[in-house]
């Protein structure tokens, strides 16, 4: 692709101008409809989000050192976790890879100027930031200590701010049908002369199958949380069991968005790793048709193996029994992904820069999260292991092993092109080992405490259970050192890191053709694409 | 839609046709482009409609089977007449938004302006009716949940018709009032000349919409005031 499309790009304008320093000035920045500057905004606030859920975990991780009350309150304990969960939830899993890195490079990727509705993906961002003033107010005004999921009859009759964190997912979630549509659109009408489906980069893949189940699962849950709402204020009983309501229909109508939703969180994350390891190892992705057809298959069947989360909570046997095996039939696709990127990196030339560290870390997690996820799904070990430390650290390591370690490596391997620097590689490897270690150490951990029964969200625990919390605890102060660290030298290469070449890990896609960091048309002309994104090999087609 | 304005530069190129003006985003290549990119949009919204009202026929599913006597003895009280009327209005409504469309791929601005005029009649006439019926409900006190003091029922769990009857019609209603809304904004860019054969998007993306809000009303209707035992 690199000489297919240098023919028809001419070198970059003399001056340095760039989607950075076209405008100046804050006013600029918000009202921008540039994606590339959204994208930024974006990855701004979703990096603050998981910076205020991740100081929540390790409060709570230091207040489980102890077996009973090391520091705060039960009360104060139940609100954190439950604003840990919703802040990492809504504010940063489900809007980061999709906002912020899709946000930036979905267009470049297909050679357009912009996403296909500009001003709604501007609106989108502004949703998010009222979503998130209405979590963050909800700190001083009585706080919330439902748990994430705002379970009824529970999250009906509690005190605190229920209704206001409720609407503001409510508003979260029109942010996330805009981001979704507006992709949706733009893979289909704004790619560029000779971008085929095929020939995109898999993470445009992933983005779309994202984008298909933010479309159709998110207005369940706005109805849902709306129904939530009125039954608060006004008790109209449709969830109230003393008026005839029914408290597991929540759990349904929650469900059918909330899991379709943990592909929303992980799909663009095995998208970027697609990516990412494709060019690390300077391969051509191995069965790139089987990882792009998965992603979609990832994204149908999610919405049929909901009542996965209701095994115990009175579901029919029957019902029970049809969810576990649909969800063992999610593990194929999952699979098939898995063994592609492995074949990927056989013979390849692999690199070990800071990117695709977090890959393999990806890869050695997010294949015990998924594994794991299997002991969940069999009816009989779900009855041992519901609602145990198990649960928590299976979500953990598909989320944060997978997911967020998905999206470092992104960052590290996008963040010269989206700024225009390169970071310090050294320090990327020590917070690459550190946040390795740190996250196994304090996750594993906890499949041992849930398969001997530790219960989750629990304040006060039996001694025996000690030693293992404390191991686990000490692991999430290397995860904090890790993730400050790695704040650090990328805050830190804004100011004096090298400017960045266009290509610096020589990838083959279009976004490397266009600057560090590019200008804001993204290309001077619309390129033509003759080339796939991954043809690596010498003597690969011209 | 032919091909009005093309220019790989992507800067606003105003192109005319009847007397209209329009240009093409900056980043779409064609006006043909940005046609379909808009349409796409429009259909893709109309999808998450359907699934939002979804979870809400889903709910009156479900309890309709689980209480199916007080549905059937609480629907009684539901007015068919003012109900039978409103259906004719929205259908009326949806009628004269599709001939504004068909009239504004004419270029006909007077025509257009003058169905989106009675469209947006209809609208204040469908809510005028269901105020109407709010009110006689209330007075009643066939009120959702816990708030339902109406006396002479037989079944248990008339409340929860309340509560669902009240939830579909009343967002129902909001659809309806955004309608008014956005029927009144693109009937201000008519009146400008805005609209012609080459760039009519916007009528028809509304026009979309209302039918769908109409659509829907064609299911609540018959499903919370005809069905009955």
């Amino acid at each position: 692709m690199a000489q297919a499309v240098a023919d028809h790009l001419p070198e970059a304008p003399s001056g340095g101008t760039n989607y950075l320093n076209a405008e100046r000035g804050i006013w600029s920045w918000l009202t921008t409809v540039d994606h590339k500057r959204i994208g930024m905004m974006y990855l701004t606030s979703t990096l603050i989000a998981f910076g205020l859920g991740g100081f929540f975990a390790l409060a709570l991780r230091l207040e489980l050192l102890t077996p009973r009350k090391t520091y705060m309150s039960a009360q104060m304990y139940n609100q954190a976790f439950t604003l840990h969960g919703a802040l990492m939830v809504f504010l940063f899993i489900i809007p980061s890879i999709p906002g912020a890195l899709g946000n930036f490079l979905l267009p470049i990727m297909v050679g357009a100027k912009d996403v296909a509705f500009p001003k709604l993906n501007l609106l989108s961002l502004y949703l998010y930031w009222a979503g998130a003033i209405c979590f963050l107010s909800s700190l001083v005004l009585g706080g919330v200590d439902t748990g994430w999921t705002f379970y009824t009859p529970y999250s009906s009759t509690t005190g605190g701010a229920v209704v206001l964190v409720t609407f503001g997912a409510f508003i979260l979630g029109f942010s996330s049908i805009l981001t979704g549509l507006n992709f949706i659109v733009t893979l289909h009408k704004l790619r560029a002369p000779g971008m085929t489906w095929f020939k995109m980069p898999l993470l445009l893949w992933a983005i779309y199958a994202t984008a298909v189940v933010q479309i159709l699962a998110t207005p369940v849950l706005a109805i849902t949380l709306l129904l939530l709402i009125f039954e608060r204020i006004a008790h109209i009983g449709i969830f109230d069991p003393t008026l005839g309501g029914d408290p597991v229909l929540f759990q349904h109508f929650f469900w059918f968005y909330s899991h379709p939703a943990v592909y929303i969180m992980i799909l663009p994350g095995m998208g970027i790793i697609s990516d990412v390891l494709a060019v690390h190892a300077k391969r051509t992705i191995f069965g790139y048709k089987a990882i792009a057809f998965s992603s979609i298959a990832i994204a149908l069947l999610g919405f049929l193996v909901w009542g996965h989360h209701m095994f115990v909570a009175g579901q029919s046997e029957l019902a029970s029994t049809i969810f576990s095996a649909l969800t063992f039939l999610i593990a194929i696709p999952s699979g098939i992904k898995m063994f592609n990127w492995i074949s990927t990196l056989w013979g390849g030339s692999i690199s070990y820069r800071p990117p695709m560290l977090f890959v393999f870390s990806f890869l050695f997690q997010f294949a015990i999260g998924g594994l794991t996820g299997l002991f969940l799904g069999m009816l009989g070990v779900d009855l041992h292991l519901h609602d145990t430390y198990f649960v928590v650290a299976h979500f953990h390591y598909v989320m944060m092993g997978g997911t967020v370690t998905a999206f470092v490596a992104g960052l590290h391997h996008w963040w010269p092109k989206m700024t225009g620097r390169m970071y310090n590689e050294k320090l990327a490897t020590v917070s690459a080992a550190l946040i390795f270690i740190g996250f196994n150490t304090t996750f594993f951990t906890q499949f041992i405490l849930g398969s001997r029964g530790m219960p989750r969200r629990y304040y006060n625990y039996l001694d025996q259970f000690q030693p293992l919390h404390a191991f686990s605890t000490v692991g999430s102060w290397f995860l904090g050192v890790g993730f400050t660290l790695t704040l650090y030298y990328l805050l830190a290469s804004l100011k004096n890191g090298a400017k960045a070449p266009k290509n610096p890990w020589g990838g083959k896609s279009l976004e490397w053709q266009a600057d560090s960091p590019p200008i804001t048309e993204n290309f001077a002309h619309t390129p033509h694409i003759t080339d796939g994104p991954y043809d690596f090999m010498p003597g690969s087609k011209h | 839609m032919g091909a009005a304005a093309h220019d790989d530069h992507g800067h606003d190129i105003p192109a005319t046709g009847d007397g209209t003006q329009f240009s093409v985003a900056h980043h779409f290549d064609t006006a043909d482009q940005q046609f379909n990119s808009n349409k796409m949009g429009i259909w893709l919204f109309l999808v998450t409609e359907i699934l939002f009202f979804g979870g809400l026929f889903c709910a009156f599913f479900i309890f309709r089977s689980w209480y199916y006597d007080s549905f059937v003895e609480a629907h009684h009280h539901l007015d068919r007449i003012m109900g039978g009327i409103n259906t004719l209005v929205l259908i009326g409504s949806s009628l004269t938004m599709a001939l504004a469309v068909r009239a504004a791929q004419q270029g006909k601005r007077q025509l257009v302006v003058l169905l989106l005029a009675i469209t947006i009649l209809c609208a204040f006439g469908f809510l005028a009716i269901k105020y109407l019926e709010y009110t006689h409900k209330f007075h009643d006190g066939l009120l959702p949940g816990k708030y339902f003091h109406a006396t002479g029922f037989k079944s248990q769990h008339p409340g929860m018709f309340f509560a669902v009857y009240f939830m579909m019609t009343g967002i129902h209603g909001l659809h309806v009032v955004i309608g008014i809304g956005l029927i009144t904004w693109i009937l201000l860019r008519a009146q400008n000349g805005e609209f012609g054969p080459r760039y009519y998007a916007p009528v028809e993306g509304v026009g979309l919409y209302w039918h769908l809000v109409d659509l829907v009303w064609i299911y609540l209707f018959p499903l919370l005031y005809l069905v009955g035992g």
